[in-house]
């Protein structure tokens, strides 16, 4: 059986809501079951915005998760609520151009990635999302990246076309900087 | 067709637009504005009606209206807004007209908060307004079944001219799910012959909301009662994880013992727990009523010849628990986790339910000797002590 559950947290405006959706969209695509969820309480003005994307290769019972097995954090207030969070053995990701005071859980993986310091190297800050779902595919293999770069084909607002190679080179970017092998936790 | 990836909200707007509804009637309330913002986009689009009143009370009676002109109509709203419905609903309910509503239910009581509940079964299993009556609920768990039970809101609503509410939580109206959609029907081409359109040429159709003398209003009670009767032996409809042989799984192939029961969100968290629970060995399986109204009555009557006992999971005190214990008769005990105020059971928390249910009912006890063995556990997030047998 084939399960995971992801957290995607960060402020609002960097791509969380997105990032996690076209996991989603690509998760469908690849005719896996799939829950997307977000969290809608007043936290979401100014605040962490956070989702939860579960995957499995059946029905799919409880849409949130208390452990989940993987977490994307984008900023320092992400790490801090979901680093006690992670499942024993589980992913932290987090994005180190933001957050200065690591993660020192023993017992998960945390892995850093200075997601939006190679987004601006890649011309845009908004990258971010991009770079660290880029990131989560290797580590974890839930998906291929060429799965994910079709659904970004297909999803990617229209507005935001011209983004479309941008957007596919931060995937790859991101998984090329989780490409060493993980530390025992 | 292809699947698509929806929020609960859209979903259930979409699949109302294409199971021919003709006019939505609303008013914003979190956590189903959605619904209502994607009927004010697509229904102007298609040429059909959509109108934001001014409130609940007034978007109820507008489709009160539109129901009695023979139009397919629906509304929806979220908890406070219901409660505002309730006359209208009543109304509808004496006037014998179809009306699909849907309830995106959330924290109470009062303004309560946006989070997910299932706290207003009472009020829209029971009755959903002042009188003697009972509309039919559909509870969905998924987005797909969303889709399809909003389909069937429309074909029972207008079968039994009844008012069909389908009953779901925030968490299913905010979450995303693959969902295959219905192909598009065609609009009713002339509306039935009991509606009010205009009485040139033939004799007067009247749809009232009273019968004023007591013979006349008992003789009406009568017939919503024929109805009500008839619903529950035709439309009842629920779904069962491991309970017996055709779906239960290869490892332990036998009937389960125990039963977990829960509807809608509630329904599908205690799956992942049912689950977990079958790992350590348990026999354990799941019913999950969709119809709330009309309850399972008999599929729980008929477990519980055989079952060792039952765990009820609602995300509120204890509702569904009520019809749950008059099923089972006393037959099995009948424990409850519930939580409250807009929060979500956890799938951890309901599989160590099921495992206090399976250590005491292990057991060799004899119920029909001691009588029912009725054991409610502590509402609420922390784990408190067993308050023993009643």
């Amino acid at each position: 059986m084939m399960h995971y559950d992801f957290v995607f947290s960060g402020f609002g405006g960097q791509g969380v809501l997105f990032g996690s959706q076209l996991l989603a969209y690509a998760a469908m695509e690849a005719g896996l079951h799939v829950t997307w969820i977000p969290s809608y309480g007043p936290e979401m003005r100014g605040g962490t915005a956070n989702c939860t994307v579960v995957i499995s290769d059946e029905e799919i019972g409880a849409p949130l998760v208390r452990h989940p097995s993987a977490v994307v954090a984008l900023n320092y207030p992400s790490v801090e609520k979901y680093e006690p969070q992670v499942a024993p053995g589980g992913l932290l990701l987090y994005n180190a151009s933001l957050v200065l005071r690591p993660p020192t859980r023993v017992g998960i993986h945390c892995v850093p990635i200075p997601a939006s310091d190679v987004a601006a190297e890649l011309g845009n800050a908004k990258l971010l999302n991009m770079v660290m779902l880029g990131a989560l595919l290797q580590i974890t293999g839930v998906l291929p990246i060429g799965t994910v770069e079709q659904s970004l084909e297909a999803h990617l607002p229209a507005r935001r076309r011209d983004m479309l190679e941008a957007n596919k080179l931060a995937l790859r970017r991101g998984a090329e900087l989780a490409q060493e092998p993980l530390v025992a936790a | 067709m292809a699947k698509q990836l929806m929020k609960g909200n859209e979903a259930i707007a979409e699949a109302a637009i294409r199971a021919g509804v003709e006019a939505y009637f609303g008013y914003p309330i979190t956590p189903q504005t959605e619904l209502l913002e994607y009927m004010s986009k697509r229904m102007p689009e298609l040429g059909r009606v959509f109108l934001q009143a001014e409130s609940e009370v007034a978007a109820i009676n507008m489709v009160y209206g539109a129901a009695c002109a023979g139009r397919r109509v629906m509304t929806s709203s979220s908890s406070p807004g219901i409660s505002l419905m309730q006359e209208g609903l009543s109304y509808i309910a004496a006037s014998n007209v179809p009306a699909v509503i849907v309830d995106v239910m959330r924290g109470g009581p009062g303004l309560g908060n946006i989070a997910p509940s299932q706290s207003d079964y009472f009020q829209m299993v029971k009755m959903a307004g002042h009188g003697d009556y009972k509309p039919i609920v559909l509870a969905p768990a998924t987005v797909q079944e969303a889709v399809d039970l909003t389909v069937l809101a429309f074909d029972l609503a207008e079968q039994y001219r009844t008012i069909v509410t389908v009953l779901l939580d925030g968490m299913l109206g905010q979450m995303m799910e693959p969902v295959e959609l219905p192909a598009m029907r065609a609009l009713p081409a002339t509306p039935p012959a009991w509606a009010i359109t205009g009485a040139a040429g033939r004799a007067k159709n009247v749809v009232v909301p009273f019968r004023l003398q007591a013979d006349e209003l008992e003789a009406l009670n009568f017939d919503l009662q024929r109805k009500i009767a008839d619903i529950a032996r035709r439309e009842v409809r629920f779904k069962e994880y491991f309970i017996d042989g055709a779906n239960a799984d290869k490892v332990h192939g036998d009937r389960a013992e125990l039963i977990v029961v829960a509807f809608g969100a509630a329904g599908r968290v205690a799956l992942s727990a049912v689950k977990a629970a079958r790992q350590q060995g348990i026999r354990v399986g799941l019913h999950r009523p969709i119809t709330l109204s009309p309850f399972p009555d008999e599929r729980l009557s008929q477990l519980a010849d055989e079952a060792r006992g039952f765990l009820v999971v609602e995300m509120n005190a204890g509702q569904m628990l009520e019809d749950v214990k008059l099923s089972v008769g006393g037959q099995a005990p009948v424990r409850f986790h519930g939580r409250m105020g807009g929060q979500v059971p956890m799938p951890d928390d309901i599989a160590q339910e099921i495992e206090k249910l399976d250590g005491m009912t292990s057991r060799p006890i004899d119920h029909k000797i001691e009588g029912p063995v009725v054991l409610r556990a502590a509402v609420g997030p922390a784990r408190k002590p067993e308050t023993g047998r009643n």
